[in-house]
């Protein structure tokens, strides 16, 4: 346990420093607001288009993909540690499961969904 | 509450936030300067004195906190004043797992330094790692900016990208030492392994010859897993969105990135943690593949018996304490520094290319290392026993 009350002193101190210099941040400064400061920044120019519209699908194929590969590695972590009592057992089924995995990467590779031109 | 425990956390805290990373703000405009022969920071004094520009941070700190905080107009305020709370935090809080030494007893106590020594340590530093991903999209995303959510874009992917790569470049190290603790991993490498050892178990030559036990190597991860400490290296300093990484926030084509329109401490909070993260990669790299806080070829155990014979058992433990957070911090040192000369060496990717690096160089190769690695392995067992 005692792990534990190092990590949550940790956590509540990185937590309050940063919170302190935020709130230090939004307090100390000058406030001196005018509607042509608060603009959002477009090099001077007046916004054209709102930032809020579709984007590429690529983001998303990029993130799905992640999520695939992502669960990879979870399995793989407890397989890791555990590899040495597992032997040539434990090498055979997890090289299955990369060889598939990485089937689906050479897929995906084919499909062009790693290219970005 | 153990008042020891709350003392080593506190203090590892103030050394590692309160002391590394203003530091880091004035070795980074030092170093830019060494690599483009200028003087670099040293105007900020204090009574006139100077101190190589020592005090720059300092000056830094004032100036940010005193500048006004401006939110514009159609942008999240609560996620905009969020974000980089978000951002800078979980680089704070990952020195938590990071161990600068073993394990020592004197006057009776145990001391472990490391704050949190928790049996997951690698993949808490991953999951509070992953959270900063949320800082970095967000604020572009709440700052109502063109720039700021191009920026959140190209940040949200290559974080993304790069995190398969690093969650797989490191798994061939545990299947190694067996754990994803830190103190065992620093453990593991403190051992030696017969360079030509593999010459005597294929009998080719007649065991208990000189030489052969005379070539150790320390098992440092750089040496036993070298391809992964590369990839390692690579994405981790991906995953920080530094040069020659630093496509969301390239100040050619982006103004700033997703953190465009922010001012202030808001602004510098994105540095700190970026600054922060330098030193936890440098930490996390050491611990994981520069054997942590070992000697080469002299053992924990060897060096506390040395200084124990020296100055008795409790001072010696102490020494050696501090020899081994020396030694660390050295390494520690060296991995910052190479981090910063990377940054002035190599020119900023197109995103294709990083987008390419990710996904079909070293996701690619590091899936071919777990394999080799349990290869080499099984071999190594079969042979020796």
């Amino acid at each position: 346990m005692s792990e534990y009350v190092g990590l949550g002193l940790f956590a509540l101190l990185g937590s309050v420093v940063v919170a302190g210099m935020l709130t230090a941040a939004i307090v100390l400064g000058p406030k001196l607001r005018f509607s042509e400061k608060l603009e959002p920044f477009e090099c001077g120019e007046r916004q054209l288009v709102s930032p809020y519209q579709r984007f590429s699908v690529k983001f998303y194929l990029v993130a799905v993909l992640f999520i695939l590969f992502d669960i990879e590695v979870v399995f793989l972590y407890p397989w890791a540690v555990v590899f040495r009592d597992l032997g040539w057992f434990g090498f055979v089924e997890m090289g299955l499961f990369i060889v598939v995995l990485a089937a689906a990467l050479v897929y995906a590779w084919m499909k062009g969904a790693l290219d970005w031109s | 509450m153990d008042p020891v425990l709350v003392g080593k956390a506190v203090f590892i805290f103030l050394v590692t936030v309160g002391l590394f990373g203003p530091v880091m703000t004035w070795i980074e405009r030092k170093q830019s300067a060494l690599m483009q022969d200028r003087v670099g920071a040293n105007r900020a004094d204090i009574l006139g004195l100077r101190v190589i520009g020592l005090f720059h941070p300092i000056a830094d700190a004032i100036k940010m906190l005193t500048k006004e905080d401006t939110v514009p107009t159609g942008a999240h305020r609560v996620l905009h004043a969020l974000c980089p709370f978000i951002a800078a935090t979980p680089a704070l809080i990952s020195f938590a797992v990071i161990p600068y030494g073993g394990t020592y007893t004197a006057f009776g106590r145990e001391f472990n330094l490391c704050v949190a020594d928790l049996d997951y340590g690698v993949l808490y530093i991953f999951a509070i790692g992953s959270v900063a991903t949320y800082g970095s999209i967000l604020a572009g995303w709440a700052g109502n900016n063109n720039w700021g959510i191009l920026g959140s874009l190209r940040a949200s992917a290559q974080m993304i990208s790069y995190e398969v790569a690093l969650g797989v470049s490191v798994i061939g190290m545990f299947m190694i030492c067996g754990s994803v603790r830190l103190t065992d991993i620093g453990l593991v490498q403190q051992e030696t392994f017969r360079l030509f050892g593999f010459l005597e178990h294929f009998g080719w030559i007649a065991p208990g010859t000189g030489w052969v036990d005379a070539i150790t190597l320390p098992m440092w991860g750089i040496l036993l897993q070298p391809l992964a400490f590369f990839i390692f290296l690579g994405a981790i300093m991906a995953e920080n969105k530094r040069p020659p990484f630093d496509l969301p926030e390239a100040e050619s084509e982006l103004v700033a990135g997703y953190f465009t329109e922010y001012s202030g401490m808001k602004f510098g909070l994105y540095l700190l943690g970026e600054w922060t993260e330098v030193v936890v990669i440098a930490g996390l790299v050491t611990a994981l593949f520069l054997g942590g806080w070992a000697i080469p070829w002299v053992s924990d155990v060897a060096l506390i018996g040395f200084l124990s014979g020296l100055v008795g058992s409790d001072w010696g433990n102490l020494l050696a304490m501090l020899v081994h957070v020396g030694v660390f911090l050295v390494k520690l040192v060296f991995m910052i520094f190479f981090q910063m000369i990377l940054r002035w060496s190599l020119p900023r990717f197109r995103y294709d290319q990083v987008m390419n690096l990710g996904w079909k160089i070293m996701l690619p190769l590091s899936l071919a290392n777990i394999l080799l690695t349990g290869l080499a392995m099984l071999v190594v067992q079969e042979v020796t026993s």
